[in-house]
């Protein structure tokens, strides 16, 4: 099994959400975080006072599935938040050990 | 020990205000009633004695209203104007100076305020104590400020006007002044500077309305003042900590909107009410004040999006109060046309010595009430010796454009005094109180916030 963490334009999560529920995904966790990376901040003016914003607001999106359709899920929201400008987010891929549902306890594949 | 020198003083002045009122009641006795017993019987029906002044109903509800419109402005109008500039920490510091000095000035005004700034005229320079407690303020009209309302009502509606203009003031200290400094400040503001200068500009007897000065709603008595004084209460007082080093932007600005929006509605009462009658004159007063303010609110975020780029919400309003500062002292003598040139320009200029002046200078007046309420009715008394027209008004005067320039230095003499009354007196008050109990609370106070340090609360508990 594999967790997909997704970094992405805010405005894309509900264009990414349908994608994935059409290839199978059966759910997500998602976050609003702030951070940045090569896009950096911007700066805000006040009555002529600048401030510069270093963190720019994103969202986090946690999908774990299994191996075999993984790199579907990957490819497909590279396909959806997609713009092709700087600042579009990152995808990390990690194998994940167990999953459990708390209701009745099973495990592995069935829990996903 | 500080906390019993204070409790001290409370007594003090509250034994004051008992022993006056006292004297207040003697004075109330009713005189004794002029009976006939000792007059001769008339012969002939005596002439006609002059009729007493007529209360006029349409008036006193205007006047009325506008009173309750101005102290709208107050609170929460401008309470929330400040309120959302600040940072979040300071709040409820920020909408407590506007709330509480409504509540102080109210009593002020009553007790001895309204009698020095329109009492009984001495030497044109001060009212004479003899209003005190209101004594002899009834409800008859006094036909010197206003025939045809009850004197009460006159009264009552200046006592909003003496309220805003500290409230105005607060802008400079925000985020850093101590609560209790604050209030002793704000009366002897009120006392050493306002209630003279109003006597100077506006009561019967007053050297600067004797000169002919036109302030049709307070552009030197409430701009000025409170603008210049504000310039006087951010040098003194010094920067907040990390001034132009962090972040120090406004936490809530849609509160500033509304405040915005609030202070727009509320001087319809403030320049229209001003009027003191609600005929053509109200009427002319309130078009002109829309006409200018909408202007100044469009001039503001236009220089904005030419030199930066884009119009902020944030100059948006800014402009707009701008624009009704500078209408106030014009307000009752010039025409539409004239507004849209007064605002636009209220409009530029506010916003030069904001974003430009401020930032050369370095002083840090928090939210602007110098380079808003200074800047704004100094230009605004300036235009009224530019654009007033007695066809408007011929109780007023025609300004520079009118074929009169004597006007505009008789504007400028009443600047000129208003600056520099203003600034030397409350640079004076400032020191003293510094001295004395210190103006800012300590630096561990303003990282924490005033909500919490003051006042023991937060504003937001979400």
């Amino acid at each position: 099994m594999k967790k997909i963490e997704a970094i992405i334009k805010p405005f894309k999560l509900d264009e990414v959400k349908d994608e994935l529920n059409k290839v199978g995904v059966q759910g997500i966790t998602v976050s609003e975080v702030k951070g940045f990376g090569r896009q950096k901040g911007h700066t805000e003016l006040y009555r002529g006072a600048e401030y510069v914003v270093d963190f720019l607001p994103k969202v986090k999106m946690e999908i774990i599935v299994q191996d075999d359709i993984a790199e579907k899920v990957v490819q497909t929201i590279i396909n959806a938040a997609r713009t092709g400008r700087i600042g579009d987010g990152k995808i990390f891929v990690c194998s994940v050990e167990d999953v459990i549902r708390i209701r009745t306890g099973e495990r592995g594949k069935d829990a996903i | 020990m500080i906390m019993r020198k204070y409790f001290y003083a409370v007594l003090i002045l509250l034994a004051l205000m008992i022993f006056n009122t006292a004297g207040v009641f003697a004075e109330e006795a009713p005189p004794a009633p002029a009976v006939l017993e000792n007059a001769p019987v008339p012969v002939a029906p005596a002439p006609a004695a002059p009729a007493p002044p007529k209360i006029d109903t349409g008036d006193t509800a205007w006047v009325l209203t506008s009173t309750a419109l101005v102290l709208l402005m107050t609170a929460p109008g401008l309470a929330i104007f400040y309120g959302g500039m600040v940072r979040k920490k300071n709040i409820l510091g920020t909408v407590m100076q506007s709330f509480i000095i409504l509540a102080i000035i109210s009593i002020q005004w009553v007790l001895w305020g309204y009698s020095l700034a329109f009492g009984p005229d001495r030497g044109g320079i001060i009212g004479s104590l003899d209003w005190i407690g209101l004594s002899g303020v009834g409800l008859d009209p006094n036909p010197d400020y206003a025939g045809t309302i009850p004197h009460q009502a006159f009264m009552i509606f200046q006592m909003m006007f003496a309220v805003i203009t500290p409230a105005l003031i607060t802008g400079a200290f925000a985020e850093r002044m101590k609560f209790s400094t604050f209030i002793v400040f704000t009366i002897l503001w009120a006392t050493v500077i306002y209630d003279p200068l109003c006597h100077w500009v506006w009561a019967v007897g007053g050297w600067l309305r004797n000169l002919g000065a036109l302030d049709f709603a307070g552009g030197t008595v409430v701009h000025i003042s409170s603008g210049v004084s504000a310039l006087a209460t951010a040098i003194v007082i010094g920067k907040r900590r990390g001034y132009s080093m962090e972040s120090m932007a406004p936490h809530n600005l849609p509160l500033t909107v509304i405040g915005a929006s609030l202070l727009w509605f509320g001087w319809f009462g403030f320049n229209a009410g001003s009027a003191v009658s609600s005929g053509a004159l109200a009427t002319s007063a309130f078009v002109v004040t829309n006409t200018a303010t909408a202007a100044a609110a469009l001039a503001w975020p236009l220089m904005e999006w030419i030199i930066k780029g884009k119009p902020t919400v944030l100059g948006a309003a800014s402009g707009a109060v701008a624009g009704l500062v500078a209408i106030t002292p014009a307000s009752g003598f010039v025409g539409p046309v004239s507004a849209i040139i007064i605002g636009a320009v209220a409009g530029i200029l506010c916003w030069f010595a904001v974003t430009t002046i401020k930032s050369a200078f370095g002083y840090d007046d928090s939210l602007d009430a110098f380079g808003v309420h200074g800047v704004g009715g100094t230009w605004g008394a300036i235009a009224t010796g530019l654009f007033a027209s007695k066809a408007v008004n011929s109780a007023g005067n025609d300004g520079l454009f009118f074929g009169n320039p004597s006007l505009v230095v008789t504007q400028l003499i009443a600047v000129a005094v208003t600056w520099v009354f203003a600034f030397v007196v409350t640079f004076i008050i400032l020191k003293v109180l510094d001295a004395i109990m210190g103006l800012r609370v300590s630096d561990e106070d303003e990282v924490l916030g005033l909500d919490l340090t003051q006042h023991g609360e937060s504003g937001y508990n979400l």
